[in-house]
């Protein structure tokens, strides 16, 4: 085939293209299992040093519960992160996604999808565990809920820092650095609201904690789309 | 939408480009018609990635004006990406799928048609149809380079940039890359190679350019030059733009 023959190639939809980021980061996660074994290793550790370093009362444990769990998802997200998008630097992907004729808020939304659904997978394999721990009822949908908004806000922000820190030499320490402080608004309510759920609260008291968590992820969410662009420019 | 426009496939005026204080490209003028292959050579620093980068949509200009296919960067970039394929010294694919999955994934980006039949044809042409399941992280250097040559021509681009793509292979493996790009340059499209390897790209460009300090130093069609004189004309066209150096007595006081 000749390139005078080709048909010209069409720009691929905004939805497509971020479908096809979420399916070559699941099919490359399957093959390797390398993020979500890392993430799943560090995880354990985490909970681990929580219970046996700290010996609670049953009590003590109820009221700190919630923070241990999003201590947990935290830290093993920012190993998730930097992982996800070390790949893309590997081999130079990130050029070919670049390169390709779609809108680059695909590459973004398109990541944070992925990462989403990698942070849920790790949620439902450390929440049994925390319960177990702790001796604590984490069966809650209201809890699951939680999880899901509180995931989203932080892999929201992660992402969009994850390829600003990914062309940095010192992508290891910097994604840290900058993403705990910028995540304290999804953590904090994702904390009381977590809470509220689990110890039986009336929605009332922690509804203005889920109303602030909806806000911050549409906020993070909107930001990283818009600067995502300008962040992959040089 | 814009169409294309009849006239060069790539057109270069006055770019200039700057890391910092650091000036990379002082003004460079190339234009590369429809069906040209072109061999962009030069000196290590002198800004012939850069340059690359810049026609690739990856990087944007200081200044001057930069068109592809019609169409000018980096406003619509977006649009003239489709005319694009770039092979690199890196292959931008992902070494834990395997090469059958690397192009069906770059073939929904690109929403090329009858994606398997054109993955199976272009994995046939670059040898590797009996490795299409193995992940690309068990491949050679060689191998990764003729499957990056596969995702560039996935969508059939009528530009095609190969930066330094001899890069780490040898011998045997760069013949083979050679055999692929033969072919490419006679389907019509327009290819600007950057590369060192002077013997090689004698053998496939039809016009030299020599890059040195960021500027067009030189220009010769492939019929007005032998390969015997290649090497000559390329040291003339870095010496001649290298800065005077200090004579030995000048200094002394």
């Amino acid at each position: 085939m000749t390139a005078s023959q080709a048909p010209a190639p069409r720009e691929t939809p905004l939805w497509r293209a971020m479908l096809a980021i979420v399916w070559k980061d699941l099919t490359a996660e399957w093959r390797s299992r390398e993020l979500l074994s890392s993430m799943m290793v560090f995880a354990l550790s985490v909970i681990f040093i929580f219970n046996f370093a700290l010996e609670l009362d049953a009590r003590t444990r109820a009221t700190v519960i919630g923070g241990v769990l999003w201590s947990t998802f935290t830290f093993a997200g920012t190993l998730g992160l930097n992982r996800s998008m070390a790949a893309e630097k590997d081999r130079g992907a990130l050029d070919g996604l670049l390169l390709a004729p779609m809108d680059r808020s695909a590459i973004y939304l398109g990541k944070v999808l992925a990462n989403w659904l990698f942070m849920l997978f790790m949620a439902a394999l450390v929440v049994p565990l925390v319960s177990v721990f702790y001796n604590q009822n984490l069966f809650s949908p209201g809890l699951w809920g939680v999880i899901a908004l509180g995931s989203l806000g932080y892999v929201a922000v992660g992402t969009l820092l994850a390829a600003m820190a990914v062309q940095a030499r010192t992508r290891d320490m910097l994604l840290p650095i900058l993403l705990l402080p910028l995540v304290l608004p999804v953590l904090i309510p994702a904390v009381r609201a977590s809470m509220g759920f689990l110890r039986g609260l009336p929605w009332e008291d922690f509804a203005g904690a889920v109303h602030l968590l909806v806000a911050t992820d549409l906020i993070f969410l909107a930001v990283g789309y818009m600067l995502f662009d300008t962040v992959m420019a040089e | 939408m814009s169409t294309p426009s009849t006239g060069p496939m790539i057109a270069v005026r006055r770019l200039v480009k700057r890391f910092g204080l650091r000036v990379v490209l002082r003004g460079v003028d190339l234009e590369v018609q429809a069906g040209e292959f072109v061999a962009l050579l030069g000196p290590n620093g002198a800004g012939k990635t850069t340059l690359l980068r810049i026609l690739a949509t990856l990087s944007r200009p200081n200044h001057g004006e930069v068109r592809l296919a019609g169409y000018r960067l980096p406003g619509q970039a977006s649009a003239a990406r489709r005319y694009l394929g770039l092979v690199s010294h890196q292959p931008l694919l992902y070494g834990d799928l395997s090469a059958e999955q690397n192009l069906r994934f770059y073939a929904r980006l690109y929403s090329v048609p009858r994606a398997g039949e054109r993955i199976a044809a272009l994995l046939e042409r670059v040898g590797l149809a009996s490795r299409r399941r193995d992940p690309v992280r068990t491949f050679s250097r060689g191998m990764q380079q003729r499957l990056a040559i596969a995702r560039a021509l996935l969508h059939d681009p009528r530009i095609l940039l190969l930066d330094e793509p001899y890069t780490g292979l040898d011998q045997d493996a760069a013949a083979r890359l050679d055999a692929l790009l033969r072919p490419i340059a006679a389907e019509g499209r327009t290819v600007l190679m950057a590369s060192h390897n002077l013997p090689r790209v004698a053998a496939l460009a039809s016009r030299f350019v020599v890059l040195s300090r960021g500027r067009i130093a030189a220009s010769v069609s492939r019929e007005h030059i032998s390969d015997q004189d290649l090497l000559d004309f390329y040291r003339a066209a870095v010496m001649a733009d290298r800065p005077a150096a200090p004579s030995a007595s000048g200094g002394a006081a």
